[in-house]
């Protein structure tokens, strides 16, 4: 079901239809290349050792008996990583986390790397490095960390916070957002209800584990095969790490299993590009699941307190949050996120919001699809359907009192343009599955969520083929079916059919620096580069066209496909058709392209709704998801078939993270899930059919009127199936996962008090 | 002259002022100014800084001007999933 807005919204030819994917023939055949299926000649295998402590210091590593061990390469240490970050905090944390320097930070931190000719050679070898730690206190639990008692996770780690404000060491940032006055705002209320809240750490849980074929020649250049979002990104970061110039390291970006914010940054590629320049031969190094989970970046563990006041009619007027992450041993942005989040759906006069990043001995924290929101939601949008309780209210129309609109000042400052936060609960409003009626221990929840979305540097080509199809060549990751997307709009432009075009991912050496897939940025910036790009070779149509028929390029107009004269003097020749231009282009001038080189700017925030029906078991506290609906503002869908599957995946990772998915770490530090076995996300048995709703309030600052929607699927899951089991139980869930432990033990306590 | 404002913790650099008059066209004049007017700015304009025109958050492009009595916003600069 599609709902157009009020708004008045263009009509398209291609945009917005549901051709097959261009690159669902590979995929479903097991053509498609990924990380790991890419093989080179004399090709050697790499293996990383990892810190079994969360927190010691390397006092040193003998890696003489794996060096002399037939079949082994190259061994490789901190040592074989000289510090190039001239100064840079940032890149020298990366380098620190890619392979541990001095200390090892968390249980399973790089200490050392091998490559063999083979695996077997490769696991014989890290076997024979013998590392000498001394174990240090650690701390896994952010609000123990920020205790004065705790243990300094990162001694030299620099803070972003004044030192006169006396803050705990492990605090890496403060970030303060908000307006008015939030006591005044409390005095007025009616209501207040103030809870705390805990989120467990997650993981993006993608298929495909972290993989790179590297290759560095004894000439400094090289070459690096990736499963990655940004390819881009990843050639800048491993060639200042390994000194290497940038335009020397080509960067090829594989089919890609799944990242979610996940494959944003580099982790075992810089270990194997150095491994492959010690030992002189290719180096393939694939991460396995268990370290995946270990060594990557999961998703920031977190504890909120919420503070909500309203009137009796349920306006806010006054709001406050307090909101704590933990960033792993580094440094992290994921409070300023939270803070800038929290009360993002509501028109609030008086707000205020704290978001605190908290360095613990876990895995750096890496970016996981609108990062930080949907913890922030949870807290928010649980107290909101507390007060919609006990104002006797439904929380739908709560929802509506408050929600921001065009001209309403956002919590974390600019006033907003153009949204769609009002249509999206209109969409919900008439949506049947609020009629359905629940039964016993049956219960309904709705929570809203809200996102920014990026642009940022962009880069397209397109190319006329002979035969007037054509190549598109875009360099943002597909992640979500982008290039069939692109192709719709290449496709738009020019006039031609769908199948017509061809777009394919360029690799470094392609275009000009494009920057990562991330921040919902793909559909949104590229389609902007491509509709530039597809003018610009229109423009040279015109002109081949022009001169084929002898007559000032003026006069000439581009319309469905074909040049076509116009004005009195040869308005009535026939037309060209594109295949007809391409033909005759060796003698008009040759090969005929677009280009465009952009920033995108321009970017439309996107809001969403969710409802979810579940049903709760009283004796094994096990919860079972009834029914999901997804209602969110695409903007103008290009491929609604793409925007229906962001919404529901956003919607089954939201939903593993609230009933089931969280990292257990022991007494000692380490990590007691790392796997798929006793780390459960969802499977397709687990649940309903997610049922989706594109609404679409076009952004003025986009040709189409897009807005990306990878993101905002994310943000109200946890807060929805919290406020459903809450509703389903009368007790106010405040801990995620609400895995059936963690239920019963809740219904349990609540029988006892 | 534009008024500008500063989110919370940016306003630790700015005598806590939540909005701030700035002689700038554009945000590179803006940013320039700031870290001018403001010098324990300069590590919150290196790490990114954006700035919202009328609504707008602009990331990038710093030649962007600054129209008479729009609403400007500073907000730290986006990085995603």
């Amino acid at each position: 079901m599609n709902i157009n807005a009020k708004t008045q919204i263009q009509e398209f030819r291609s945009v917005g239809t549901r051709p097959v994917r261009q690159d669902g023939v590979d995929k479903v055949t097991g053509r498609a290349r990924y990380g790991a299926d890419y093989n080179m000649p004399g090709q050697l295998v790499g293996l990383v050792l990892r810190s079994p402590h969360a927190h010691a210091r390397i006092k040193s590593i003998d890696t003489s008996a794996a060096e002399a061990l037939k079949g082994v390469k190259a061994v490789i240490t901190a040592a074989d990583l000289p510090d190039h970050a001239d100064g840079d905090e940032g890149l020298l944390e990366i380098l620190d986390n890619c392979m541990a320097r001095t200390k090892a930070r968390y249980d399973g931190h790089a200490v050392a790397a091998v490559a063999a000719i083979d695996e077997a050679t490769a696991r014989k070898a890290l076997g024979l490095i013998r590392v000498d730690y001394e174990v240090l206190p650690h701390v896994t639990d952010v609000d123990e960390a920020l205790k004065s008692t705790a243990n300094v996770v990162h001694e030299h780690a620099t803070s972003r916070v004044d030192p006169e404000q006396n803050v705990p060491l492990n605090v890496h940032a403060t970030e303060e957002f908000g307006h008015g006055d939030i006591e005044a705002g409390f005095a007025k209320s009616d209501l207040i209800v103030e809870r705390s809240f805990k989120a467990e750490q997650s993981h993006q849980g993608y298929i495909e584990p972290h993989a790179c074929v590297a290759s560095v020649n004894a000439d400094g250049t090289g070459d690096l095969w990736v499963t990655t979002q940004g390819h881009f990104s990843y050639r800048i970061v491993c060639a200042q790490l390994l000194g290497m110039d940038v335009s020397k390291l080509r960067v090829t970006s594989s089919e890609i299993g799944g990242g979610f914010g996940g494959k944003t940054h580099v982790w075992a590629e810089p270990v194997a590009l150095a491994l492959s320049r010690k030992a002189g031969r290719p180096v393939k190094l694939t991460m396995s699941r268990e370290e995946v989970f270990r060594s990557t970046g999961p998703t920031s563990p977190a504890s909120i307190d919420v503070k909500i006041g309203v009137s009796n009619e349920g306006v806010i007027t006054s709001a406050y949050a307090h909101l704590r992450y933990g960033c792993g041993p580094y440094s992290g942005v994921w409070g300023m996120l939270g803070a800038m989040t929290a009360f993002a759906c509501y028109d609030i006069e008086n707000v205020k919001t704290i978001g605190i990043d908290v360095r613990i001995n876990r895995p750096k924290t890496a970016a996981y699809r609108a990062p930080s929101a949907p913890v922030a939601a949870f807290a928010v949008e649980s107290v909101l359907d507390e007060i919609a309780q006990k104002l006797d209210m439904d929380p739908l129309e709560l929802r509506f009192r408050n929600a921001v609109k065009n001209g309403s000042r956002s919590s974390y400052g600019p006033t907003f343009g153009t949204i769609g936060l009002v249509e999206v609960l209109e969409a919900v409003k008439s949506h049947p599955q609020l009629n359905v009626p629940l039964a016993a221990n049956q219960g309904r929840g709705i929570a809203c969520g809200y996102w920014f979305n990026i642009g940022g540097q962009t880069c397209t080509t397109l190319n006329i083929g002979v035969d007037g199809t054509a190549t598109l060549t875009i360099g943002t990751v597909d992640v979500g079916g982008s290039r069939s997307s692109m192709s719709l709009v290449a496709a738009e432009e020019l006039g031609i059919d769908y199948d017509k075009v061809k777009t394919v991912i360029g690799d470094t050496a392609t275009l000009g620096h494009n920057d990562t897939t991330e921040g919902s940025r793909g559909t949104f910036s590229s389609s902007m580069a491509t509709i530039n790009a597809v003018k610009q070779a229109i423009g040279v149509l015109r002109e081949r066209a022009a001169k084929m028929w002898e007559i000032p390029v003026d006069d000439v107009v581009w319309e469905k496909g074909c040049a076509r004269a116009v004005g009195e003097e040869h308005g009535n020749l026939p037309t060209l058709s594109l295949a007809e231009i391409a033909k005759e282009a060796p003698n008009t001038g040759g090969p005929i392209a677009g280009h465009s080189e952009i920033v995108a700017e321009g970017v439309g925030v996107s809001f969403g709704a969710h409802i979810c029906d579940v049903e709760v078991d009283p004796e094994t506290g096990a919860t079972k998801i009834l029914r999901y609906l997804v209602v969110q503002d695409a903007g103008r869908a290009i491929h609604p078939a793409y925007v229906e599957g962001q919404y529901q995946g956003g919607a089954v990772q939201g939903i593993g993270w609230a009933l089931n998915e969280e990292y257990v770490y022991g007494a000692d530090g380490r990590l007691q899930n790392a796997g798929f076995l006793d780390y459960r996300i969802p499977v397709c048995s687990d649940l309903p059919m997610i049922d989706t709703v594109i609404v679409e309030v076009p952004n003025p600052g986009h040709p189409y009127g897009v807005r990306g929607v990878g993101e905002t699927p994310i943000v109200p899951p946890l807060a929805a199936v919290a406020n459903a089991i809450s509703r389903a139980t009368g007790v106010r869930m405040t801990h995620v996962p609400m895995s059936p432990p963690r239920v019963l033990a809740a219904l349990e306590n609540a029988k006892v008090t | 002259m534009v008024d500008v404002n500063v989110w919370g913790s940016l306003s630790t650099c700015t005598d806590n002022q939540k909005v701030i008059q700035i002689e700038a066209t554009t945000i590179r004049g803006l940013l320039r100014e700031l870290v001018e007017k403001y010098p324990g700015a300069a590590p919150w304009v290196k790490r990114g800084i954006s700035v919202s025109i009328d609504g707008e958050i602009i990331r990038d492009d710093w030649s962007k001007t600054l129209p008479d009595d729009a609403e400007i916003y500073l907000i730290p600069r986006m990085t995603s999933g």
